[in-house]
Order: structure tokens, then sequence, then C-alpha cells
């Protein structure tokens, strides 16, 4: 992992993502990976992004030792990296600032986006409406009924929510759904992708604009503890909080990278959401090539999670290869065991979670055991629980 | 010379142009499927293009989405796609056949496979739709060496150079993709499409067809005028939605004898 230098031009991690898409998005895709190309390295442009996480979004976020919860397990050393502070409550905003930013410099007045637990919807709709730009989500229909507190959140920050009916209504549609908008109104449009999966550019795209988090902790664990973490953990649906973590900390080789993804019900009932973890086949979709869960013919199939941002039958392409080059280990945890510690953590660090992000803490909680207390561990506590409570309370029958 | 190919120059001597009609293989069921490909012939379809029914068909539009949907409860894959094809083809030997779809369903049965499949039944061009140029160098020189058709789209965004790029790899015929949308939209604009049309025409030598819009056989009758075929999918579809089993087939003819017409 010397000098790791992923993507290629094309788009390539080694023989994963890539660009499949349909001849009539390829204009729009050059079109952008010219212009990010153009602003990545840009002083100007990256002092306005800089600014913005700063005084809109409240960055940098802290680095937090949970104290009570690392006694209460009685191992390594569990810190987290809280960027369940920042405006909107998840990492998600820091690359919406980013795309959002490229949208108004490249004269467009229109931005869409995909949204599975509706944190990238309301991290697109806030920008959108400090940046004056109009804009419209896509979300599954079972996604607006698990999560219909983010939806109001939407529509009062004046975007337009489309529910999609077809499929399996969830994240993948959506993002279906947001790419045929993107085809049919590609010269005032800007696709705004929540995670670092589709066509390139957007998986190294939402990456660099998401690694200001493992930047950040780098600086921060180095003020803490003088060293790096023992490991670093993150939950992984398309991989976008995971990918900004771990992508600044590739060549610090003695810290472990641990994804966690979705098991929903376990593994071996094939309803979840953990395409890595199972060993799920390759395949082509949404842009890319990556692990992708589907049937014999090649028909994606319906994946289950009880955390709405990881219900994804497939993952970005980057963490495919890290998979495969052995840099970052995945593994899942069910529905029961992200439930036990979302319920933990609420009660011993006066932290309410995202279920997502629950997903990593209950790894967490499982490897702090095994260590010894004089390692440490960095989770990305990528997201606030909020939205999910109605969720928490329905499956303990509780009516709010 | 390509049965694709043969078909084009027979219907140029006869100043005639090309009608390929669209369907997804198995929607509504494999039985009506069979039915519907020789009736199409019957009503004066030149070639056919085949759906294979993916779950995740991003370039299509709603109607084309659900006839997917509908195959795929009916168990229609990949490879069911393909014995409808193969029967169609033991009772018909001289109607081009298409494949078109995802590039998904190819890769998870495997290229290799896929084409012993399509030599099997006899298929004599694939349409991918997510199988631009440049990730399919392995794809296109199998399918040459097997001598089957490698049909890729062109859109109102391709530019010039680009369209040069595809046409060394395209063989058969061209699809140019008449609008900024999905399949089954509404507004074409036809003086742009003449206009694109002619453009692709001054680049290449192959036939150039036209799709996603066509609707009605006054559009059909304008884009035929300066082009070499037109695809209809979604408007078949949809008299497929509207109909029962026992009026479909001929619901469908009256559509495909209008077209037919007027072209």
């Amino acid at each position: 992992m010397d000098n790791y230098n992923f993507p290629d031009q094309n788009g390539h991690f080694g023989p994963y993502g890539g660009t499949f898409v349909a001849e009539t998005l390829i204009e729009a895709l050059d079109e952008l990976k010219e212009m990010y190309n153009q602003f990545k390295d840009d002083k100007e442009f990256l002092n306005e992004f800089h600014h913005d996480l700063k005084h809109f979004v409240g960055r940098p976020s802290p680095i937090y030792f949970a104290e009570r919860l690392t006694y209460k397990i009685g191992g390594a050393k569990i810190y987290f990296k809280r960027e369940d502070l920042n405006h909107t409550g998840a990492h998600k905003v820091n690359n919406t600032v980013g795309q959002a930013l490229l949208a108004k410099k490249m004269g467009k007045p229109r931005v869409i986006a995909e949204t599975g637990a509706g944190q990238h919807g309301v991290a697109t709709a806030t920008i959108a409406a400090r940046l004056g730009l109009e804009c419209v989500v896509y979300m599954g229909a079972e996604d607006v009924k698990r999560q219909s507190p983010n939806v109001y959140r939407m529509k009062l920050l004046g975007a337009k929510v489309v529910p999609v009916e077809s499929g399996s209504k969830t994240l993948k549609d959506a993002l279906n759904e947001a790419l045929r908008d993107w085809v049919t109104n590609v010269s005032n449009t800007f696709y705004i992708i929540g995670t670092v999966a589709g066509p390139h550019p957007y998986p190294m795209m939402v990456r660099d604009f998401n690694s200001v988090v493992g930047k950040e902790a780098i600086g921060q664990m180095d003020d803490l503890e003088g060293k790096q973490p023992d490991a670093v953990i993150a939950c992984v649906g398309g991989g976008s909080n995971a990918m900004g973590i771990f992508y600044p900390y590739i060549p610090y080789k003695e810290t472990r990278l641990i994804g966690v993804e979705a098991a929903g019900h376990g593994i071996d009932t094939g309803k979840h959401a953990a395409p890595l973890t199972a060993n799920s086949p390759v395949g082509v979709l949404h842009g890319n090539r990556t692990y992708m869960m589907q049937n014999e013919e090649g028909q994606i199939i319906e994946t289950h999670s009880v955390s709405a941002g990881l219900d994804y039958p497939g993952v970005g392409p980057e963490h495919s290869w890290l998979k495969d080059t052995g840099r970052a280990e995945y593994v899942a945890v069910n529905d029961d065991e992200a439930l036990a510690a979302f319920h933990n953590l609420c009660k011993t660090e006066g932290i309410i979670p995202a279920l997502e992000t629950s997903h990593a803490i209950a790894y967490a909680e499982k490897l702090a055991k095994e260590l010894p207390k004089d390692k440490t561990i960095l989770v990305n506590l990528s997201g606030r629980g909020d939205k999910d409570i109605n969720t928490v309370a329905n499956i303990a029958g509780i009516k709010i | 010379m390509s049965r694709i190919t043969k078909t084009f120059s027979l219907l140029k001597s006869n100043n005639k142009k090309a009608l390929i009609p669209f369907i997804t293989a198995g929607d509504p069921s494999v039985e009506m499927t069979k039915k519907i490909l020789h009736q199409l012939v019957d009503s004066g379809a030149d070639m056919i293009e085949l759906g294979i029914p993916f779950s995740d068909p991003m370039a299509d539009g709603p109607v084309i989405q659900r006839a997917s949907e509908r195959a795929l409860a009916n168990n229609v894959g990949i490879r069911k796609t393909f014995e409808i094809a193969k029967e169609f083809r033991s009772s018909d030997q001289d109607t081009p056949l298409i494949l078109m779809g995802y590039a998904n369903p190819i890769e998870a049965i495997g290229l290799d496979e896929f084409l012993r499949l399509c030599k099997e039944a006899d298929i004599d061009g694939i349409i991918t739709v997510d199988y631009p140029h440049e990730e399919s160098k392995e794809y296109v020189t199998k399918l040459r060496e097997n001598d089957i058709d490698a049909i890729f789209l062109l859109a109102p965004t391709t530019e010039k150079e680009r369209i040069k790029q595809i046409i060394k790899q395209a063989t058969g015929f061209l699809y140019y993709v008449s609008l900024k949308g999905v399949t089954g939209a509404q507004n074409i604009d036809i003086d742009q499409v003449k206009h694109r049309v002619a453009e692709i025409k001054s680049l290449a030598d192959l036939p150039v067809g036209v799709g996603f819009g066509v609707r009605d056989p006054e559009t059909a009758k304008a884009v035929a005028s300066f082009s070499d075929a037109i695809v209809i999918g979604s408007r078949i579809i949809q008299e497929i939605e509207k109909s029962n089993l026992d009026n479909m087939l001929e619901n469908i003819s009256k559509i495909i004898k209008s077209i037919r017409e007027a072209i």
C-alpha cells in the first residue's frame, strides 16, 4: 500500500469502479471530471470549501474519549470522531458542501440527490437552501415511510421530495430515478451523489470531500494519545463515512481499518446488506463494478437492514479494492447487535447514535473486549440518531 | 455478411426503411412473448429488439421498467430470454434478432457463456446499454470473433471525436438516442434529430437507426425520411399493458402496421 494512488485516470480501483453508464450520461460525466480536476487543487475553491466546513458545518468535529463505555467493556480505549455534531447531524454534509460549491462554479442552478436514510437528502437540501439552488431529492417510498422526520425536514428546507415507487422502493431505486432525472435535465442539473459509488469521478470525489474526517483525526489522535489508533472502525453501506476516515489512514500501516456492514437478520439468512462480508459476486450497477448482492442471473436482490442508510446491495468500488488488497477488513453486525449498541451508547455516554453508526459501535465493543487496555480504537461516529427514534420505538412496541 | 447488414441492404435497394420494434422477453408471459414476436414480423417489422429483463434498468423510463418487473415476476431472466429467442429462430430464419440489456446479467453468467447462448440461439446483434466503448474492449472483440454485431448508442450530447471512436467499435448499425432522457419520453425535436443524424451519417458507413421517443406514425414518418431505421418500444409495451390476452396481438399489430405504412 506504499504510494497508494487510486483510482487510475479512468476511475478504476484495480478491477473495480469505472464508468458503466448509458451514452447519454458520458458527456455530463466528462464535464464533471474536467471541472473537478480543475477545482480540486484550486486554492480559492478549497478556501471556500474549508470556510463553509468551519463556519456552516462547525468543523473540526471533536474526538471524544468514551470513558464510561471503555470502562464498562474493560478493554481497549474507545474514541469517537464526532461527525454526529456536524450541522445536519452526520458526515454527509462534508460532501454536499463540496459538490454544491462545484455545482455553483459550473453554473448549474438545480441540484438533485438520492437518499436512503434521508441524511444525504437533508444535507443536500440544506446546502441548496444556503446557496439558493433548486433541489429535488429522490427517496424510495419504503424509506419515505421509515424516515418521515427527515422527509419533513427536507421539505422545510425548500426541497421537493419525490417518493420512488419502482423496484424495491429503497436507496438503489432512488439512485436509478435520480440518474434518469439527470439524463433528462443534464444541461441545468448537477447530481449530488451521496456515497462513494456511482460512475467515475463520484467515488473519488465523494471520498476526497469526506476525507477531511480522517485528516482531522490524524492530528487529533496525535494530540490526544501521541500515537495513531490501533484500529479505525466505520460502518459501510455505500461506504462514504468509512472512505472519509480510512483514506488518509491508508499509509498508516499499523492502523487496522475495519468496515462494518449490515448483517440484517444474519448473513446466513440472505436477508442482509453485506456484499463484502458475504463475498457476493462482482457485478455492475449504478455506473461502477463492485461486489454486489445479486442472484445467479445477475438480478439485483433485495437487501435488509434495520438502518435505511446501510440498505444497499452494492458498496463503493474502493472498498472492494481495499478488501481484495487486504488493506481494510470487512465484518458484519446484525440488526439486534446494532440495536443493543444503540441503547448501550444512549445510556452509557449520553449520545444517541444513528442506527447506521450503531453497527460500527457494536463491532468496536466486540473488538475492544479482545484487546488490552493500552490499545486504542477510533470509531467514526458518523451520524446522530434523532431520525431513528421512531424506528427504535416501533421495534420496542412503543408509540410516540 | 451479417443478417442485420443483409436486411439493411435489401431494404435500401427497395428504398425502404427498417422498422425495429422492441419488447421485453417474458412480458406479459413467456408464451405471449413468443406469439408477439411472430406477430411483429407478420405486421411488418424488419428486425426485432428483444429486451433482457433487468431489475435496475437505469436508462429506461417507467413503461419499460414495468415490463421488466412483470417479466421478472414471471421468473424470466437472461437464460429464459435465450430460450424464447431460440424458439423464435427455429421458425423464422430471416428476421434479425437483437438483444438489448444491461451489463450485469451478462457478467453474472460470464461473457463466454453469454456468447455460447447467443450462438445457440443465432442472435444477430447486442446492445448493452451501460457498456460505453471505453469499458467494453473485450466484449466487442469477442462479439466480432463470433460474428455478432455490437450495436452502440449515440446520444444528443456525444461529441464528434467520441462518435468517431464509437464508430470504430460498432458493427450492424448505430442507434441514435433521439433525446436527452430515458426511453418513452415525449419531447423529440425533429429538426435537431435530423441535424445530428446527418452529422453521424457523414462520419459513418453504417446505417443509423433512431429510437427513444418515436411514438406515432407522424414522428416515425418524419424520422424515417432522414434515417435508416426506426426503433419503437414503449408505445408497444403500453399496448401490452392496456390489452387483454384476447386482443393483445391484434392491438400490437395495428400499431406496427400504422407505422409500417407511415414509413
